[in-house]
């Protein structure tokens, strides 16, 4: 159904089309609402991700008034049985040759790998695994949104700085809880941190009545600094801050989060972005946004840069060095050349303050602090020929 | 007789002193400091969230951006009291008056728009819309060009003061803060804070001239973030202040080359010169001070609290 539409819209508009017009399509699904009922205090959008793009749209656009160029979004967002491919497939047919996805992996990766994605570019900016920057990288895949990787690193840095270096690692039972539990154990061992005791968590996600008696007794017997709960899907990790057994702050998921976005963010001009997110949304700024944001608005810069709508002008400037893209994180962004990977400052926030921003101060790197979150040139699997 | 003469000289002196007026962002308030022994004297309530401050032509008006009540002040320069405020449109942070007082044209962050205000009338007549989160703004010494700089955009909008419509745009480096023209009009400087450089431009062409990169031996690079920038009356020295740097470079503004790079306190953001140009003053956000900086031998004198993040400063004669 949402695939007619599609068609027609983009018949309409790209018949419509003249001079310097850039077509920039959008590929999300609908997903699934797990939580608990104490934990879903916010709601969970369909649209993460869609209206960060849009509003990149928007501030492309207010610039494209004085350099005569113009930016059109395409959007699908599939329900949860449909296949993304479909949309896919649709949107390159109509010849849209950036598309922001907002998939899990493995589909992120089934459509970089189909025929036809060739001569197009895929901005990840729904999927944190670090495999998609390593051995499954792929050279027509950039990601705007950070890697567990480069979060893990920032929580890493600060902890290391506050020497809480004994760690009681509490990963969930889900895919993406292993994942960024096993980046945290490798930032772990990149600073000279300890993990002393590692327990998944395997008890009943709906806590409501026993959650205080449970996360004292989960968390007993053990000597630590600090928690680092891996909980991606914010199923059980809100339970434990002041539920411990032992007085001890928690880090990772929560508690003290490592975030590529979070609404109490201000500084660096960062409160006018806030703004206009919230004016055209109707509601706060999440990573997802903020990475279709930085995907459309690296487009536009490269637009703007090269004075060119054409796809290869951009695709060199975007994976040049180049490429000093603002993104109110005080420092200018750019793309890793051997990975895809956008750099940028990771926050570490509680519920409402920025407690810091990493790369921490000290953390030092020979040519880009930002380098020193993440799989660095050395250290990469990801060997591509672009 | 003595004593009359006594009070006289008094009089004579404090009148030749510069009064220092620094907007507290933090403090919602006004720090007054004697420009001659460089101690603060006073603090006022004002608007919420002070900004920029600059004065009138006739030096008899202070105009401040209120930013949180959405509004520019104006107060009396010689009582302080607020005679009355303007219609700045949502936000105001920066603005810029044209030499002969009659308008004040102010930058609208949220609404990607400059709002232009008749100063005789007190009422906005017209809004131009610029690029996303405009900045910077000027207006040339000849009143020819109002300059509108867009962070986001990384544009100058050159706007005539005539039409009130933008007349050309330049392209410079990424999230441009401030602009400034020489005193002879000539060119226009411009400074990019996620850039790093100062980005310099020949007015009649609006072409670019010469871009400077700013680096600091000892310094990390993404601390070099350009903000506030002016040149001197004899565009010997031209200033720019580095945030978090912590630092204010001095550019040979003959040569357009970085010569030295002077300390201030934390966060250094906006810049006034005393009226003989003699003396520099800085405001230092992160460190609740002011610096002063002597420009004949190019060093920081004192630096003097004033109050929580200090942002704007104009100097009064």
């Amino acid at each position: 159904m949402w695939i007619c539409a599609l068609i027609a819209f983009l018949c309409l508009c790209l018949s419509s089309a003249y001079g310097q017009t850039l077509f920039i399509a959008y590929i999300g699904q609908e997903r699934a609402d797990l939580r608990p009922a104490t934990a879903n205090i916010e709601p969970l959008p369909q649209d993460l991700g869609l209206r960060g793009a849009e509003l990149g749209i928007e501030d492309n656009n207010t610039t494209g008034r004085f350099t005569n160029q113009s930016f059109r979004l395409l959007g699908a967002v599939v329900k949860q049985d449909e296949d993304p491919a479909r949309a896919f497939y649709f949107l390159r047919q109509e010849g849209v040759r950036h598309i922001l996805v907002n998939l899990p992996a493995a589909k992120l990766l089934a459509l970089a790998d189909s025929p036809e994605a060739k001569d197009s570019l895929l901005y990840n900016v729904g999927a944190y695994d670090d495999r998609l920057r390593g051995k499954d990288c792929r050279a027509n895949v950039l990601h705007t949104l950070p890697s567990h990787a480069m979060r893990a690193d920032a929580i890493g840095q600060y902890l290391k700085k506050k020497r809480w270096e004994k760690w009681f690692l509490v990963p969930g039972p889900w895919p993406q809880d292993q994942l960024f539990a096993e980046a945290l154990k490798r930032s772990a061992k990149r600073f000279g941190l300890k993990i002393v005791a590692a327990k998944p968590w395997t008890h009943t996600y709906d806590a409501r009545r026993t959650a205080e008696s449970e996360v004292a007794v989960f968390t007993q017997g053990v000597d630590y600094d600090v928690v680092l709960v891996a909980d991606e899907a914010d199923l059980f990790g809100a339970y434990f801050p002041y539920r411990t057994w032992l007085p001890r702050p928690v880090a990772g998921s929560h508690g003290l989060a490592a975030t590529a976005w979070h609404p109490a963010h201000e500084q660096w001009g960062a409160v006018q972005l806030q703004n206009r997110f919230r004016k055209l949304a109707g509601r706060r700024m999440q990573p997802e946004d903020y990475a279709a944001w930085l995907a459309v608005r690296a487009i536009g810069e490269a637009a703007t840069r090269t004075q060119s709508t054409d796809f290869t002008p951009i695709r060199e400037y975007l994976l040049s060095d180049q490429l000093a893209l603002p993104g109110f994180k005080g420092v200018p962004l750019s793309f890793r050349p051997w990975d895809g990977q956008l750099r940028q400052p990771i926050l570490l926030a509680s519920a409402y303050d920025i407690v810091a921003v990493a790369p921490i101060e000290g953390f030092l790197h020979p040519t880009n602090e930002l380098d020193t979150l993440g799989y660095d040139a050395r250290e990469t699997e990801c060997h591509l020929k672009r | 007789m003595r004593l009359v003469t006594a009070i006289l000289i008094y009089f004579s002196a404090t009148a030749l002193a510069d009064t220092v007026l620094v907007s507290l962002e933090k403090d919602n308030a006004l720090a007054i400091v004697d420009g001659q022994s460089l101690s603060l004297i006073q603090t006022i309530k004002i608007g919420r969230r002070p900004r920029d401050i600059k004065l009138s032509p006739d030096l008899a008006k202070i105009y401040v951006a209120a930013s949180d009540d959405d509004a520019i002040q104006v107060l009396d320069a010689r009582t302080y009291q607020v005679l009355g405020t303007l219609p700045s449109g949502k936000d105001p942070e920066t603005f810029a008056i044209d030499p002969k007082g009659e308008r004040l044209y102010a930058s609208n962050e949220d609404d990607n728009q400059v709002t232009v205000i008749d100063l005789n009338s007190s009422q906005a007549i017209k809004t131009i819309p610029v690029g996303v989160e405009p900045e910077g703004i000027a207006v040339s010494p000849d009143g020819r060009w109002v300059v509108s700089t867009s962070e986001t955009t990384n544009m100058v909008h050159w706007i005539d003061p005539v039409t009130l419509e933008v007349a050309h745009n330049t392209l410079v480096d990424p999230r441009p803060r401030a602009a400034t023209f020489t005193p002879d009009g000539k060119q226009l400087w411009v400074t990019s804070e996620i850039g790093g450089t100062l980005t310099i431009l020949d007015t009649a062409s609006k072409e670019t001239v010469k871009k400077l990169k700013f680096s600091i031996p000892g310094v990390n690079q993404t601390l070099v973030q350009p903000v506030g920038v002016l040149v001197d009356q004899n565009r010997r020295y031209g200033y720019v202040a580095l945030g978090p740097a912590n630092r204010v470079a001095v550019i040979d503004a003959q040569k357009l080359e970085v010569i030295d790079y002077l300390l201030t306190g934390k966060r250094v953001w906006q810049m006034a010169f005393t009226h003989d140009g003699k003396m520099l003053f800085t405001t230092n956000g992160a460190s609740h001070d002011i610096t002063a900086i002597d420009t004949q031998k190019l060093k920081p004198i004192k630096s003097i609290a004033v109050g929580h993040y200090p942002w704007g400063v104009a100097v009064k004669p």
